[in-house]
């Protein structure tokens, strides 16, 4: 397997050289052993996982010229999710999806009692718009770039599969708070889910877990809406990543691919 | 190349590896179909219904609807509670053919649309919907806006003692003929009723 490069760090990162006599009689200062434990910790590691390697792999990579910030669109939405993960786990502590009312008065101690709980709700409610707006921009981007012909095809399906669980985040999601918006827009939402020919029916039954909106259709929404899609958005996301580095991005639709004159036939 | 012995026909490792393959798919099923079952359970459960009172038949005029609140689903308070609204038949407009479950006719108030709850205008005559403007005449009919068919009923009867009650919901086509309960949205004149199939988990009427 051929040596991977050294990272490129900036100049202010490298490692300055030891200056003769800085270390006269060979003796370890205490600065030096601290300095010394951080690495100690990592080579060990590294020295039985090998994850520097898919680190350097991951992060320092090739990338074409005349990149610019639409190139941070994707990155922008993954942050997105990650603010919702970590808000949602901590609603999660909070939260009680109780059709009888409980649901709407833990909703509201998250807002009105809970220290912080008005902050961290409102990052999760206003983290799904800004989710739902990154996710669509970041797919106009790739769309009015080209960056999704051949060979990121795949990455793009997997992002139209990620598109669709983002939105189904959203519909779930919007239940939650149980009031009078959420009840009624569900209501709406199942009823449209069930204008499906043949299967729409039987669908909306799915989503209701029955005829009626009952004692366990907000449980039901709860757990896809907190462990089902999040699974599976966190999985493929991992797999758009793994794409996005397997083929590296596409270069700008503007920037003209350099010719190699080694390459050329020479004349004759 | 045949196995070890004369007459093998399927190698030791190529037996091992169906051998792990099936055990792994059994452990995999062992904990996939229970836990799908589990998921789409209700589709097949059959929602029990009762009789509801809703008052004595001197309550109910021809003239006008009565409101009445009624538990469609157990337990979870307001959000368990649906409309009807409730009037005496009257034959002058009532052309459907008259029964043991419709001396009284009682409409849900959940909209053809997409199940918003309608409320009734004495003033007009008409039950309009709040959220895209559906309108309904006074016997439930569409008057007007994105409905598909009319107002969803209840059957109702009248007991010994003079009492109304209500019994599970029934989707009226366009010609007032009764079908199983559907979802809003779902049309049932022409093809709508095999588009929109009859559901496992729906409650119907008790043979009597």
């Amino acid at each position: 397997m051929p040596k991977l490069p050294a990272p490129p760090l900036p100049k202010s990162l490298q490692p300055r050289p030891k200056r003769p006599g800085e270390n006269g009689n060979g003796a370890v200062r205490p600065v030096e052993a601290a300095q010394e434990a951080g690495i100690t910790v990592v080579d060990w590691i590294d020295e039985r996982t090998s994850l520097s390697g898919g680190i350097r792999w991951l992060l320092f990579r090739k990338v074409p010229k005349g990149i610019n910030w639409f190139y941070t669109l994707g990155s922008a939405t993954m942050f997105a999710f990650l603010n919702q993960a970590v808000t949602g786990v901590f609603l999660a502590m909070f939260y009680r999806p109780d059709a009888a009312g409980g649901a709407y008065e833990s909703v509201r101690y998250i807002t009105d009692d809970a220290f912080l709980g008005q902050l961290v709700r409102a990052m999760h409610k206003w983290g799904a718009s800004v989710m739902i707006i990154l996710i669509f921009l970041h797919m106009a981007r790739v769309f009015f770039f080209g960056a999704y012909k051949y060979p990121r095809e795949l990455t793009w399906i997997i992002g139209v599969v990620l598109l669709i669980l983002t939105l189904a985040m959203g519909f779930t999601g919007y239940l939650l708070p149980f009031d009078q918006r959420s009840y009624w827009a569900t209501i709406v939402g199942v009823n449209i889910n069930g204008t499906g020919p043949f299967i729409g029916p039987y669908l909306s039954d799915f989503l209701r877990a029955g005829p009626e909106f009952g004692a366990t259709t907000l449980s039901r929404f709860y757990a896809i809406h907190m462990m089902l899609i999040p699974g599976l958005i966190a999985a493929l996301i991992g797999a758009h990543l793994y794409l996005i580095t397997k083929l590296g991005i596409s270069a700008p639709p503007w920037i003209k691919a350099q010719e190699d004159p080694g390459l050329r036939e020479s004349q004759v | 190349m045949p196995g070890t012995f004369d007459g093998e026909t399927v190698t030791r490792r190529r037996f091992m590896t169906a051998v792990t393959h099936s055990a792994g798919g059994v452990a995999a099923m062992a904990f996939t179909l229970p836990a799908l079952g589990f998921a789409i359970g209700p589709l097949f459960s059959r929602e029990p219904f009762d009789w509801q009172p809703i008052g004595p038949t001197s309550d109910f005029t021809e003239q006008t609807y009565v409101t009445r609140v009624l538990t469609i689903v157990q337990g979870i308070g307001e959000a368990g509670n649906s409309i009807a609204y409730v009037r005496k038949r009257d034959p002058a407009i009532d052309t459907e053919p008259e029964d043991q479950y419709n001396h009284f006719v009682a409409l849900s108030s959940r909209c053809m649309h997409l199940g918003c709850p309608v409320r009734f205008v004495s003033a007009a005559q008409r039950f309009i919907c709040p959220c895209h403007g559906g309108v309904y005449d006074f016997r439930g009919m569409v008057a007007g806006g994105p409905p598909v068919r009319p107002l969803d009923r209840f059957y109702t009867r009248v007991t010994s003692a003079g009492m109304v009650e209500l019994g599970p919901r029934y989707s009226v086509n366009s010609e007032l003929h009764r079908f199983s309960p559907r979802d809003p949205g779902q049309p049932l004149d022409g093809v709508g009723q095999y588009l929109y199939p009859k559901r496992f988990d729906t409650s119907i009427l008790p043979q009597s």
